[in-house]
């Protein structure tokens, strides 16, 4: 508001606001909230930011409540667990009675059940269709199994196989009717044949898991008892590469975004990520497992995996990362022997045991079912705020807190001991022998024994 | 390998991408479509280079970091630094309100009659004097919002009020001497510093607290964001309570006599305090010494306030002096001397920069002071009061200052003086009941911790150290002797018990523990050997820093 005054001849210009330009309209208009970005109005940003993400890493840690049920039904052992490509809420699983369920997620129940095998069921997978499911046992069959839109199994087998040996994993091909057995040996089936159309065979050792590589298809990664890893090309007469490592592999997994990774669990409590353009070196090697690691599956967006241990616990892994970002445990959870990541990057089911399979939430606190759009925008503030401070010493000592079972905690202090001491015994040999004559070993190169191709 | 060639050669061509919808997704290879959007289809306007400047918090690192990565990383990060700067600059436009001035030939000779005489009826209403004769001089508080005021007479009278409306909230009598006067968090309690305690008034006069410890407070502050309130007192205790959990967070006995003077700097939460040998000291709750001591004038100090930027302070004294500091480098910007019988009295900073400063009955205003070549030969502004000035503050985001004096209250407009655009996230003159107590939720989880005061390196600000102090560090580990073990070995049976035994046990483990101490000082000599070979080369280090630089001679 500016006036010119004609006796002392002066302008003057007065800070007057209306109320109005600064109140809302109506009650159901939102309050105006008008911001100036100047920094002298804006003191102790950083601090305050620094509160939000202290405050906010506590939050998580309080509201980090990632088991969400046990789904209880099967009477033995956990043999087995597999999803549908094309369902989301349907897995199934399998037990050392040889009974296959299959359950609903969304209501957490079992749909339905059938008595697959005679004794226990050793592998399970779906076919790519998600219409029919496969599944092997120790009765030496391949059986063929339908399952309808609602979940319903079909009583009986639509084909069953008949073998002389027992297989122990199986696979299905993710684009063609094709399947891969392994036991003593590599069994690769098509359409209605009842026999393999190829075989193969490197060593004497039989194999007990078998992966398909899920973008290039015709890729297979099979792990042997002889402690070794094996790659194959179904489109190839033989073998592709032969990777030998000190201590078996139980399970493995491909990275679903990058074809030319995978993930081995191995016997040694370690986890290694290969690149198979380069097996001399793993590309990463994951510690904090104090027992073998049974199982591996990764996230459907390749970022993560999630890990069964021998050691009654689960783990999840940022691929870049080489050691845990959380830990799953619970009181009554014993030996975890099957792991799954849902294909909606949200849940995760691991079978144990003690024939339950469980059901947790991928990322411990985070809220489940509908959020609307403020309180994403918020959550999304508070991930950015907690990134940014997540070196600051108290932050990190939040962060990185978990509570473990007393066995964990001590057995997990004994390996660090260990395993200083070995550093520091080889760092003194170095010291005492003649310079070179000890030399620096990669941790990633010393588990591979040999490649064969 | 044959078939592992054979894989890779059905990978698309790099040359050409393209991604499509497939009929049939079983047959071909891709499943997705990744449409581009065309990045020329919207352009903004670019920023002008010299609004961007003022956002700019920093340069873009020039070097390299150790790694690619690393490089990459901050290349990254500066990024985002220069979109904040960007978005801050174009926020800018958004900021409607402009700021008031007042333009003529002479500006002191503009009485408030002027202004009134020719300002809209709004302004004209925030020129009043409230004559408040019996209970004088008073001490006042404007909230952070500028919308609520409260007054204390010295003799008792305690009014709190909405001053814009004119909406009395409460008026009370304490039937005390009333020391100073302060506004909490927010309009709805206030603090009043009486003759024996501290009590705090709800904004209907009910007394909620009497606080004890805080005892013959003679100046009262209070640190919103840390919900701390300053007390210092007749016995030169400084007092920090936490008002948001009711505890005292730290009390320092100052042992510098009386504190009359106190003041809070807005950008760090320091407290400056004036003493009467003329030196201004400032404090944090975490220290029971000052963090740091200026010695502004060589009498007795009158006054210090501090500007809304947190970067200058002004310091009136005895010696009818008014100086300028700068706090970032403790230095004297500049200097007023006033006249005989003209002593500079309480002071006061305006948000944009404005300096009220009484002299007994008169109030000055200088614009621009902390302009080093700025030096004012008349004042922006007088005002005239009746009777002498105890106390003077401007009103957040408005062109308004108040003045306590022993004949009450006055309220004068100073044009230019507030920040014409506030920000509602941080104070909102405007705002309701709702938002109000929504502000004060956020308010309470965002609280700064106490510990976080600190004069320099706060958080945010890297703690690195030159290399000069590197080394200097180095240089003193490579003399650390082994230190002793001194223990008594454990009893043994057999003859292995005897005098000479037990010494050459004990024995044994010393040397053991000497040779590894031994062994590590070789090592780190090792280890320095190589920096000292690889520092050689670089510029900056001082001379002498290799580890035969004690074998010289000192002569030398």
């Amino acid at each position: 508001m500016a006036t010119i005054s004609k006796k002392k001849s002066f302008s003057l210009k007065v800070l007057s606001r209306n109320p109005e330009d600064y109140r809302r309209e109506t009650k159901l208009d939102i309050h105006k909230a008008p911001q100036n970005p100047e920094t002298y109005l804006h003191p102790f940003t950083l601090g305050r930011e620094y509160q939000r993400a202290l405050n906010a890493t506590k939050l998580e840690r309080v509201f980090a409540k990632p088991f969400l049920c046990g789904l209880d039904g099967h009477r033995d052992t956990i043999q087995a667990l597999a999803k549908f490509p094309t369902r989301l809420a349907h897995v199934l699983s399998a037990a050392s009675d040889g009974e296959v369920r299959l359950w609903d997620l969304s209501t957490k129940k079992c749909v339905s059940s059938v008595a697959a095998h005679d004794g226990l069921v050793h592998s399970l997978c779906a076919h790519r269709s998600g219409q029919f499911f496969l599944s092997t046992g120790q009765d030496a069959n391949i059986k063929f199994w339908s399952c309808s839109e609602e979940g319903r199994i079909g009583s009986e087998p639509v084909r069953t196989i008949l073998n002389k040996n027992v297989y122990q994993g199986i696979d299905h091909h993710e684009k063609e009717d094709i399947f891969v057995t392994c036991g003593q040996s590599l069994d690769v089936w098509a359409g209605d044949r009842s026999q393999p159309y190829q075989s193969y065979k490197w060593g004497l050792d039989s194999m007990h898991y078998v992966k398909f590589n899920r973008i290039e298809t015709h890729l297979i990664a099979v792990a042997a008892d002889d402690r070794s890893v094996m790659l194959y090309d179904t489109r190839g007469g033989s073998g592709v590469q032969k990777l030998v490592m000190r201590m078996k592999t139980n399970s493995l997994c491909w990275n679903p975004m990058q074809a030319y990774m995978f993930t081995a669990a191995c016997d040694d409590f370690n986890l290694y990520t290969y690149d198979i353009r380069n097996l001399r070196i793993a590309s990463n090697k994951y510690e904090d497992h104090i027992g073998a690691v049974m199982d591996v599956d990764y996230a459907p967006t390749g970022k993560e995996f999630v890990t069964a241990g021998y050691d009654r616990c689960i783990r999840i892994f940022n691929v870049a990362d080489g050691h845990s970002r959380d830990v799953y445990t619970t009181k009554r959870m014993q030996r975890v022997n099957h792991i799954l990541w849902s294909m909606d990057n949200k849940y995760i089911l691991s079978g144990s045991d003690e024939m339950n399979v469980r059901l947790w939430k991928a990322r411990a606190s985070e809220k489940l079912g509908v959020i609307k759009p403020r309180e994403k925008t918020a959550f999304n503030t508070m991930e950015t705020l907690k990134k940014t401070f997540k070196d600051h010493p108290e932050i990190k000592r939040i962060a990185r807190h978990r509570h473990l079972p007393k066995l964990i905690y001590t057995q997990k202090k004994q390996i660090r001991e260990q395993k200083d001491a070995q550093k520091k015994k080889e760092s003194n040999r170095r010291f005492h022998s003649k310079p070179g004559t000890v030399p620096f070993v990669a941790d990633r190169t010393k588990q591979v024994v040999d490649i064969k191709e | 390998m044959a078939s592992m060639t054979g894989s890779s050669a059905s990978k698309p061509e790099k040359t050409n991408i393209r991604y499509f919808f497939p009929k049939d997704p079983d047959k071909s290879g891709a499943k997705f479509s990744f449409l581009r959007r065309k990045k020329d289809l919207i352009e903004e306007a670019p920023v002008d280079e010299h609004k961007l400047k003022k956002w700019r918090t920093g340069e873009p690192s020039k070097g390299y970091a150790r790694t690619k990565f690393h490089s990459q990383k901050i290349r990254a990060r500066e990024k985002v630094f220069e979109k904040v700067a960007e978005k801050s600059a174009r926020a800018e436009l958004l900021c409607a309100e402009e700021q008031g001035s007042l333009e003529a030939e002479k500006t002191y000779q503009i009485t408030q009659n002027d202004i009134r005489s020719t300002a809209d009826e709004a302004t004209q209403q925030k020129i009043f004097d409230l004559r408040l004769d019996q209970f004088g001089p008073y001490r006042l508080d404007y909230t952070r919002n500028g919308r609520h005021l409260v007054i204390g007479g010295a003799k008792g009278h305690v009014a709190a009020f909405d001053w814009q409306t004119k909406n009395l909230h409460c008026e009370i009598n304490v039937m005390e001497t009333v020391a100073d006067v302060k506004w909490l968090h927010q309009e709805t309690m206030f603090a009043v510093a009486q003759r024996k305690n501290v009590y705090i008034y709800d904004n209907q006069g009910i007394e909620l607290h009497c606080l004890k410890h805080l005892d013959s407070a003679l100046r009262l502050e209070f640190l919103p964001y840390h919900f701390l309130l300053v007390s210092a007192s007749a016995k030169g205790y400084l007092s920090y309570l936490d008002v948001s959990i009711g505890k005292e967070i730290s009390g320092i006995c100052t042992k510098q006599g009386r504190l009359d003077i106190l003041t809070v700097n807005p950008q760090s939460a320091i407290v400056h305090l004036g003493h009467p040998n003329g030196t201004v000291s400032l404090w944090t709750p975490n220290m029971k010494e000052p963090a740091a001591k200026i010695l502004c004038h060589a009498s007795c100090l009158r006054d210090v306030s501090v500007d809304a930027s947190g970067n200058y302070m002004a310091t009136t004294g005895m010696d009818r002096r008014l100086k300028i500091f700068d706090l970032r480098t403790y230095k004297e910007l500049s200097r007023f001397q006033y006249n005989k019988r003209q002593c500079p009295g309480v002071l006061d900073f305006s948000q944009k920069g404005i300096l009220a400063v009484s002299r007994e009955n008169v109030v000055e205003l200088y614009q621009d002071m902390t302009n080093q070549a700025y030096r004012p030969e008349r004042p922006y502004l007088y005002h005239r009061c009746d009777r002498l000035i105890q106390d003077v503050m401007f009103c957040p985001y408005e062109d308004v200052l108040g003045i306590g004096h022993s004949l009450g209250f006055s309220s004068i407009v100073v044009p230019g003086s507030g920040e014409a655009n506030f920000d509602a996230l941080e104070a909102n003159p405007f705002q309701s009941k709702s938002q109000r107590k929504q502000t004060e939720v956020r308010m309470l989880l965002d609280k700064v911790q106490p510990e976080m005061i600190t004069l320099g390196g706060g958080i945010g600000e890297v703690d690195f150290k030159t290399a000069a102090e590197l080394q200097e560090e180095r240089n003193k580990t490579k003399f650390l002797k082994p230190s002793k073990i001194d223990f008594t070995p454990r009893h043994k049976m057999k003859g292995a018990n005897k005098a000479g035994k037990i010494v050459q046990r004990k024995k044994g483990v010393q040397e053991q523990h000497m040779r590894a101490a031994v062994r590590d000082i070789v090592r780190t000599k090792q280890v320095e050997g190589r920096l000292n070979q690889r520092n050689s080369s670089r510029p900056g280090l001082p001379e002498g820093t290799s580890s035969l630089q004690r074998l010289k001679k000192k002569s030398a």
